[in-house]
């Protein structure tokens, strides 16, 4: 594993967190009916910082929730690894909301249709709306992000790594040669 | 991470490392079953035999449930209205029901040894759910899971089960699970329902009921099972109740803060009084609850392993 670029820096994704929540509340006419749900890992921590600045911004609580998509996904049978999974733990109703689901990469776009899936089985919400810290491209299905930190085009052999000082030692977007 | 084997014969000599491994991913499944849509599409596409031998309600149904909660496609075999009452042996049924392409096979019968033997002749993952006197580790597992649900944790705990072991299955996965994790085990009852030399297992044998409520974390108390001529190692049902069942009165004098948990089916006022199945110290239901969610994490870890 060798990283080939540091593509944002902790400054950076600040001030792309700081921006995606403006676009948020700019889109969704101040937020008030929106609920944040962060994808597990990194989605998770990526979605709990976008909480904290929209409440910075507006003075108002905002509801989060972490989703884990493992029982949604579409490869099991071709997996070599076992994923494990891990506890969804969203406890409020979704229905009539403005989910804003995040995720730290947007690829294939797989992961996010097990999200979707997973979402419409907990309830009907109003809206559901994509919010990515970078977009690499490589899409197999027709999904796309509403806010979208940063377009960075890759080749498949490249992988993005997100690092978060929650679980990591620093924050920054990298991008790797895969082995 | 996945299951050291692809069957779930019993627990005696499964790594302490899979016993957790299917206990937390049984807290994913607890939280599904809270869900307003409790299905999961994780299983879609595989084929799942419930073979049943022997009676049983709160097993195949938890089973059954457990699979549809993973939307997986599921058939029931029970004896009264099979091919094995027109003298068809057990190899050949099993044989027919593999020729129909099953991923999964949960079987539970009155002989211990016949899901270790369907291990050999079929090439699906084999579930026990119960054989004769020798093992039903979903049973033990749930037991666990609602153990530690309540107390937090499972090493170090003392726990005792009381009743009839000799006749029990539930027990002895009980005694190799726990001892797994880490807890200690003492065995409660009247001599003639202990096998002898079963201290060789690591388990303390006591025969005073109030011993047992007041010098343990959880009481597992087991069914006198009538069917299994139990009646003939007991002079009575009353003279047990008097000697070994778990009432009120012994809770409150000996250890108000003994967990007790049952397999079911209760007989009242044999193993327990009515006034304890339905009172504070028991969570009972919870099994119930805790069985699907346990079953669930059975059924996807050796479904999805690789």
């Amino acid at each position: 594993m060798t990283i080939k670029a540091t593509i944002i820096d902790e400054a950076g994704i600040n001030r792309t967190i700081t921006r995606l929540a403006h676009e948020i509340l700019e889109k969704n006419k101040g937020g008030e009916n929106i609920v944040i749900i962060g994808m597990r890992t990194r989605g998770e921590f990526l979605a709990k910082r976008l909480e904290t600045k929209i409440e910075e911004i507006t003075g108002r609580d905002v509801i989060l929730g972490i989703l884990d998509v493992t029982l949604y996904r579409d490869d099991f049978r071709m997996r070599l690894k076992q994923p494990e999974v891990s506890v969804t733990n969203i406890t409020f109703d979704i229905n009539e909301r403005d989910v804003i689901l995040v995720d730290d990469v947007l690829y294939t776009g797989r992961t996010v249709r097990a999200a979707l899936d997973a979402l419409m089985d907990m309830g009907r919400p109003s809206s559901i709306q994509l919010c990515v810290l970078i977009d690499r491209g490589h899409r197999e299905l027709p999904i796309s992000a509403q806010y979208v930190g940063k377009n960075i085009p890759t080749s498949i052999n490249e992988e993005v790594k997100l690092k978060m000082k929650e679980i990591d030692t620093e924050d920054a977007v990298y991008l790797i040669e895969s082995p | 991470m996945s299951l050291s084997s692809k069957h779930l014969i019993g627990l005696k000599n499964v790594p302490k490392e899979d016993i957790e491994l299917i206990l937390d991913t049984a807290t994913t499944f607890r939280e599904v079953l809270e869900r307003p849509i409790k299905k999961v599409p994780t299983l879609q596409g595989k084929t799942i035999c419930n073979l049943f031998f022997e009676s049983s309600t709160r097993t195949r149904l938890s089973f059954e449930l457990a699979q549809k909660r993973l939307s997986a496609d599921t058939i029931n075999f029970s004896t009264s209205t099979s091919s094995t009452k027109k003298g068809e042996t057990f190899k050949d049924t099993v044989r027919n029901i593999e020729a129909m392409k099953v991923d999964m096979i949960v079987v539970r019968h009155e002989s211990a040894g016949v899901p270790e033997y369907l291990t050999r002749i079929s090439q699906a993952n084999i579930i026990n759910a119960g054989d004769g006197r020798h093992e039903h580790p979903t049973q033990a597992l749930l037991d666990m899971y609602s153990i530690r649900e309540k107390l937090g944790k499972l090493k170090g705990l003392k726990v005792c089960i009381v009743g009839d072991i000799a006749h029990s299955r539930v027990a002895l996965s009980n005694i190799y699970g726990l001892q797994a994790v880490g807890a200690k085990v003492t065995l409660c009852g009247p001599k003639t329902m202990i096998p002898r030399e079963i201290e060789n297992l690591g388990v303390k044998v006591i025969h005073d009921i109030d011993k047992a409520i007041s010098e343990h974390d959880v009481l597992n108390v087991l069914r006198i099972q009538l069917e299994r001529e139990a009646g003939s190692t007991i002079p009575s049902l009353r003279e047990y109740h008097n000697y070994f069942g778990i009432t009120s009165e012994r809770l409150e004098k000996n250890n108000r803060d003994v967990l007790i948990l049952h397999p079911g089916p209760i007989n009242r006022g044999v193993e327990l009084s009515s006034e304890v199945a339905d009172g504070p110290y028991q969570i009972i239901l919870n099994q119930v609850t805790n069985g699907v969610a346990i079953r669930m994490a059975v059924l996807y870890l050796l479904g999805t392993r690789p």
